[in-house]
């Protein structure tokens, strides 16, 4: 078994969409008798912006604290680069280049927004703990060479007047991006997003979709996204997932999951008779 | 007003990571070094230095040691005691077994023994948190307190079940035993409090004080951007053993010189220590300077105005101190959790802009 292959493509605004990072092949969850995901297969291009929809309860949370490591599916495998993915811890997945945000924002409250960032780096960062007790030298050229990337992300995201506020005291707004900020600096491979804009006013919904259209298009970061509000999902992402109940019921490119009848009739209801 | 950051420019990333980021802070640092070095150990007497600034001293080294734990890392204990015990009678037995090691090498390898209990006594914390773990390092503290007690040789088979420190000499002077000088013991307590709070600095501004804190602050998002939970905290259980252990060490070797491990290593001190970062300001290193500071300042303070102004009896000061511990513990943890050191902070903020109001 291998992953599916793709043919590379050009965008029409010229981004590029390459072959397969990650595919998840029929992954079956179960808790107890409830089973959140049932037998999906799904899979993630380089350099994509792909979205999971449906309606609450669906399974997409659960879906990508499966990528992420937190639940591990009773069946099915995931490929990512590849290779199948054996069983692991989260922070083991995200040593291979996987970063995400969460749907309640899950800050570190008591530390600055550039400790919290500057947290994000720990995988490019080597240093022993005995070279950082020390302090000169290594642990010291580590950290500078460090917040020069965290700075840049920083500035991308446009959060400089408060980097060193505690987090506690951002509004919910900033704390979502400085979540971003957290997860981009890591320099990942595959970004997710778990509702980015949950509770966010148009203006701030405005501002995200375009950091994440930035993000894809700068640093060429595969981004997969669960979102609610329809209107953004379909003008941001190559191509989107539908989920009800645990199960997959459409699959394609916005204009192709729009006109799908499952998914129709999974938001709008079916007439019983 | 008095704390003036404008014109202090930084123009690198190293300048802005400096402990003492702002001018008038660093050279007040240095000024108190300064002090501390090269004039106390003249003017000290035996009175001030052992009612006062040796324990102040020790028992910050064992503040600092318990604020990277349960300040820094957010996994709460109630076996310093226990702990301190260990570095106690590690120092004993190296002491007694290695009479031409000198009391630096003895100490500091208290120091790692004790970090190797603390981790032993820190794998619960993988699997529990909060309230449950407390109850399992006091298990730690009594099963420790137990064990010295009944086991003759760690107390070297002695008839009364203490251990004794021998004299021990650095450059020709004691430093334990009776004949050790206070200003010895006072320099030599100090080298530990400022080499061990440089280390705890540097430790707690870099990687691994972030990914403690992490931990503390949120443990499922920290392993999610790649914190390792079990290394992040059997580091932080071991580098507070170690300042614990060598707090315990000094404790034993250079102020009291004869222990008795039930009653100088009980639960009492755990919980001494807990009340110092607690009052002091729980992650902040300040703070266990703060904390430990004044619970040795209160008892002084209060001898002085209650015995010696007052004239009240001993004992009725000695019991209104608990009261006003007890009273600012609750005080604290309700009002202000992050202690002194927060309203030092505030303090700090409002003095910026004084006189004005904003």
């Amino acid at each position: 078994m291998s992953m599916i292959q793709y043919q590379p493509y050009q965008t029409e605004d010229g981004r590029t969409i390459g072959n397969t990072l990650m595919e998840m092949k029929n992954i079956t969850l179960r808790f107890g008798g409830v089973v959140a995901i049932k037998d999906i297969s799904l899979d993630i291009r380089e350099g994509e912006i792909r979205a999971i929809i449906g309606p609450n309860g669906a399974g997409k949370s659960s879906m990508l604290n499966v990528i992420s490591g937190f639940y591990h599916p009773q069946d099915g495998e995931v490929w990512y680069k590849g290779e199948p993915r054996p069983q692991m811890r989260p922070y083991q997945v995200a040593r291979l280049g996987i970063a995400r945000t969460f749907q309640n924002i899950a800050l570190f409250e008591g530390m600055s927004v550039l400790d919290n960032i500057m947290t994000g780096r720990l995988n490019h960062m080597s240093a022993s703990i005995l070279d950082q007790m020390i302090w000169w030298g290594k642990a010291e050229r580590e950290e500078v060479a460090n917040r020069e990337r965290a700075e840049e992300i920083i500035d991308f995201l446009e959060i400089q007047a408060i980097r060193k506020t505690p987090v506690g005291r951002l509004p919910y707004g900033l704390k979502k991006r400085v979540e971003l900020a957290r997860a981009l600096v890591a320099e990942p491979s595959l970004l997710l997003l778990d509702e980015p804009m949950a509770g966010m006013n148009v203006e701030e919904k405005e501002d995200m979709s375009r950091f994440i259209l930035d993000v894809n298009d700068e640093f060429g970061t595969t981004i997969a996204l669960i979102e609610h509000d329809m209107g953004v999902v379909m003008d941001l992402s190559d191509r989107v997932v539908v989920m009800d109940y645990g199960k997959k019921i459409g699959d394609g490119t916005p204009d192709e999951v729009r006109n799908n009848q499952e998914v129709i009739d999974a938001y709008l209801g079916v007439a019983h008779d | 007003m008095f704390y003036r950051e404008a014109g202090d420019f930084k123009t690198s990333y190293a300048e802005d990571n400096q402990t003492f980021p702002i001018k008038f802070d660093r050279y007040r640092y240095y000024v108190v070094l300064a002090v501390a070095v090269l004039i106390v150990p003249f003017v000290i007497n035996d009175y001030w230095a052992n009612s006062l600034l040796i324990p102040f001293l020790i028992y910050a080294i064992a503040a600092i040691g318990l604020n990277i734990l349960v300040g820094y890392c957010g996994q709460v204990s109630l076996g310093t005691g226990g702990f301190m015990a260990v570095g106690a009678y590690s120092t004993y037995k190296l002491m007694t077994a290695f009479p031409w090691m000198d009391m630096v090498s003895v100490t500091l390898l208290s120091g790692l023994i004790t970090a190797l209990v603390g981790v032993l006594f820190g794998l619960p914390s993988l699997r529990i948190k909060g309230f449950y773990l407390a109850v399992a390092t006091l298990a730690a503290q009594f099963f420790l307190v137990w064990l010295f007690n009944r086991v003759p040789w760690f107390y070297n088979y002695s008839a009364s079940g203490q251990i004794n420190a021998p004299e021990r000499t650095m450059f020709g002077m004691a430093v334990t035993g009776p004949n050790a000088e206070v200003w010895v013991k006072y320099l030599f307590c100090l080298f530990f409090v400022v080499l061990l709070a440089w280390l705890a600095r540097n430790l707690t501004r870099g990687s691994i004080g972030r990914q403690w804190m992490a931990i503390r602050d949120m443990d499922i998002a920290a392993e999610i951007i790649g914190v390792n939970p079990l290394r992040a905290k059997l580091t932080a259980f071991a580098i507070s053993s170690f300042f614990v252990g060598v707090a315990g060490a000094l404790l034993f070797s250079v102020y009291l010189g004869a222990v008795e491990v039930g009653e100088a290593y009980g639960i009492n001190k755990s919980f001494l220590v807990l009340f110092m970062i607690i009052i002091g300001g729980l992650g902040s290193i300040f703070g266990a300077f703060a904390g430990a500071a004044f619970m040795m300042l209160l008892p002084v303070f209060l001898k002085i105005v209650g015995v010696d102004m007052m004239g009240w009896p001993a004992d009725i000061v000695a019991h209104f101190q608990l009261v006003i511990v007890g009273a600012l513990i609750i005080f604290f943890l309700v009002v202000e959790p992050h202690g002194l050191a927060q309203l030092w902070r505030l303090a700090k903020e409002k003095l910026r802009l004084w006189p004005f109001p904003y």
